[in-house]
């Protein structure tokens, strides 16, 4: 800006050194992502993972794997937990599909979400999800908690068809699904490649893949993958899951 | 001397044509996605195959639009701004046909790439991790060559480097980091790569980049466009420097902070939510700063704006401009955020920026950029008629979208008198077809006036070519 003392102001420099312009803005431009996503890493509230019960004790939010359990030992409402190698399937095909396009999963703590949806969504429950797939548009309803709402026959026919099921709906078919099977030696690299960004998956996780996937069709995968959505954590009255 | 003697003017016809031709195949794309959402039976026109699914298609739409027909048109007019603003040839000529090669390269591979489902499912950021390494080497060339062409600029003669400069160095810088930062994955395979980032961070991550691509990509870099083009077009200078410094650097510290105004209410901590929509607010000061920075570059000068429509194109994206920068904030205020989050009010704000600013001060560059290079004037009647066509379709696409968002929004949270919910979701989304329609009506609005753009450009190109044989 112009000086009147006749100094040369700080922009006038910049103006004539390109180079010290260019690192005032490269910092310039990076100090938001600092305050705002570095205290996401650093602060472990950010990802809580753990709650206080109504009588006082604390209880995590993560299944607590025992040794040598496999990912078939978790029952609904043990904590969130890593994909099955078929429900990683299904989640391949939800992202290779664009379902994330229509369909959002992350639930607001409002009045009309909870009736309609479920539970406000909680930031531990995404957290073996890379990438996240909380989507911006609800084309079509909300996704975090369809797990257990109706029956695999019923997301088969509606997969297949939509407007069968549901005459308004906009949805694409997607018969295709169930021509295509899934590929187990994919599936197992596809676990070692989420197990380096973090997925807790053992080896034996990821040895038993292929074996776990054998025979199924992607039609299969997806609904396994929908029907695991949203039922990780049992919720409870009096405990607060979010400040 | 003309101008073609004294700069390096190739790679800037070719991409200005480009992205003509790209203008025309993102808004096909758009109107096909629309149609889909109108009449869901285009989604497999009797056929199982995929292809051509909403899901599949709305990305390459986006990649279209924003990287196809936006990027070519911001490295079009950067090559051309820098060269002139400092009276010097390109650093290096080979290295901007390099950027050209490489960057049509890119679109190729996303046409191929995204319609058979290969995406790292993050929101303008789908293309899988070999094509954005090629973005960064590409990106890496467009920025280099422009800032070495700043730099070996004559001192004596250009001593101070012009506005448009600075604008579209800022958005090279910010996008470079964001690019990278958001497409840090591990791969699988060739085609399949995850996010090394999960849940709440990867979303922050993931909405840092959301917003800057439009805070940066579309929004700097065309301010970059701005201001030049609209001093240059009108024949005054700019209404103010103090302004337009102010509106610079107000818009490189403030606009890296909003990407949280997308996650408000989310799994994401409330104070991030919270510090983006306020920042958000703070932001419309600036904006407007910027948008009267431009219009009233026209005070005294306002009769030209009766005969010339490439001036009309560029102070009509500026009103557009201010009024998606007041819509943005709005939007992103907490309690109006609630209701407009996840329906199509938020289609509809990002479409008043891209129909209405994007592509209008886009089309008065490259109509402006096509006229001084081949020393040509273009059909006035058809840079008329695509000006009135454009701007009813845009102004068609975003009543529609208004209404079918808040409508949406208030159908979710309708409760009836016995204190249940009033309405399904089926109920909403049926609510929704008459606007849908009315939504891709505006968009074949918009793809006529593309056609009609690239008719324009490819016509006056060839008229020129043949007056210079003749010439010759």
């Amino acid at each position: 800006m112009s000086n009147q003392n006749g100094k040369e102001s700080l922009q006038a420099k910049f103006e004539k050194n390109i180079f010290a312009m260019y690192l005032f803005m490269a910092l310039a431009v990076s100090l938001a992502g600092i305050v705002q996503i570095v205290p996401l890493f650093t602060n472990p509230e950010a990802v809580k993972d753990e709650v206080i019960l109504a009588d006082g004790s604390s209880q995590s939010l993560l299944w607590q794997r025992a040794e040598g359990q496999s990912l078939n030992d978790w029952k609904p409402g043990d904590g969130v937990r890593p994909n099955t190698p078929l429900e990683v399937a299904g989640r391949d095909i939800y992202q290779r599909e664009g379902c994330f396009l229509c369909h959002s999963q992350m639930i607001r703590p409002f009045r009309d979400e909870k009736e309609r949806y479920g539970h406000f969504s909680l930031a531990v429950e995404s957290k073996y999800d890379h990438p996240f797939q909380w989507g911006s548009k609800r084309t079509g309803p909300d996704l975090a908690r369809l797990g257990g709402k109706y029956s695999d026959e019923w997301h088969i026919l509606h997969l297949r068809n939509p407007q069968a099921l549901v005459p308004e709906s906009v949805m694409p078919k997607y018969r295709f699904l169930d021509d295509a099977m899934v590929d187990g030696d994919k599936i197992a690299t596809h676990m070692k490649g989420l197990s380096k960004v973090g997925v807790p998956y053992t080896e034996a996780d990821i040895a038993s893949a292929a074996k776990a996937v054998e025979g199924k069709t992607e039609m299969d995968a997806m609904v396994a993958y929908l029907q695991s959505l949203g039922n990780m954590i049992k919720f409870e009255d009096g405990v607060t899951y979010r400040e | 001397m003309n101008l073609a003697e004294k700069y390096d003017l190739g790679v800037v016809k070719w991409f200005t044509i480009m992205s003509s031709i790209y203008l025309v195949v993102g808004t096909l794309l758009g109107v096909y996605i629309a149609s889909e959402l109108a009449f869901p039976y285009l989604n497999d026109l009797g056929t199982d195959l995929p292809y051509f699914q909403f899901g599949r298609l709305r990305p390459l739409h986006t990649n279209a639009v924003i990287f196809a027909f936006g990027g070519s048109a911001l490295m079009a007019s950067a090559f051309y701004i820098v060269q002139r603003t400092n009276q010097v040839r390109l650093w290096s000529n080979k290295m901007a046909w390099f950027t050209f090669w490489s960057w049509n390269t890119v679109i190729v591979l996303a046409v191929v790439t995204l319609p058979l489902g290969l995406t790292q499912s993050k929101e303008y950021a789908e293309l899988e991790w070999p094509i954005d390494i090629l973005i960064t080497l590409s990106w890496a060339s467009y920025l280099y060559n422009f800032i070495m062409t700043i730099h070996i600029r004559d001192r004596n003669k250009v001593p101070h480097v012009y506005v448009a400069n600075w604008f579209f160095m800022g958005m090279m810088v910010m996008v470079t980091y964001l690019h990278v930062v958001n497409n840090l994955s591990i791969p699988v395979d060739w085609f399949k790569s995850y996010s090394i980032f999960s849940g709440v961070q990867d979303a922050m991550i993931q909405w840092w980049w959301g917003h800057n691509a439009v805070g940066f990509f579309l929004t700097a870099g065309f301010l970059g466009m701005m201001y030049y083009f609209v001093p240059k077009q009108a024949e005054r200078p700019i209404y103010s420097y103090r302004l337009s410094v102010i509106h610079f650097w107000a818009l490189m510290f403030g606009y890296v902070w909003l990407g949280a105004h997308h996650l408000q209410y989310t799994a994401l901590p409330d104070w991030a939510g919270s510090l983006g929509a306020t920042i958000s607010l703070a932001m419309i000061i600036p904006s407007w700063g910027g948008a009267l920075n431009g219009i009233l570059t026209l005070s005294g000068a306002w009769d030209r704006l009766r005969e010339d429509y490439i001036l009309r194109f560029l102070i009509m994206s500026l009103a557009f401009y201010a009024m998606s920068t007041f819509e943005g904030p709005v939007m992103a205020a907490k309690n109006v955020n609630a209701l407009s989050h996840y329906t199509d009010w938020t289609i509809g704000h990002v479409h008043s920026g891209a129909l209405g600013w994007n592509i209008m001060v886009a089309a008065g560059a490259l109509y402006h950029m096509i006229e001084k290079m081949y020393n040509i004037r273009l059909n006035q009647k058809l840079l008329a008629v695509h000006f009135w066509i454009h701007t009813i379709g845009t102004v068609t696409y975003i009543v529609a979208m208004w209404v079918s968002g808040i409508m949406q929004g208030l159908m979710w949270r309708a409760y009836d008198e016995y204190g249940t919910l009033a309405y399904t979701f089926a109920e909403s989304v049926s609510a929704m077809h008459p606007y849908y329609v009315m939504r891709a009506a505006g968009g074949v609005l918009v793809l006529t006036g593309a056609i009609i753009m690239l008719i324009n450009i490819v016509s006056t190109v060839r008229r020129s070519e043949s007056v210079q044989t003749a010439n010759a």
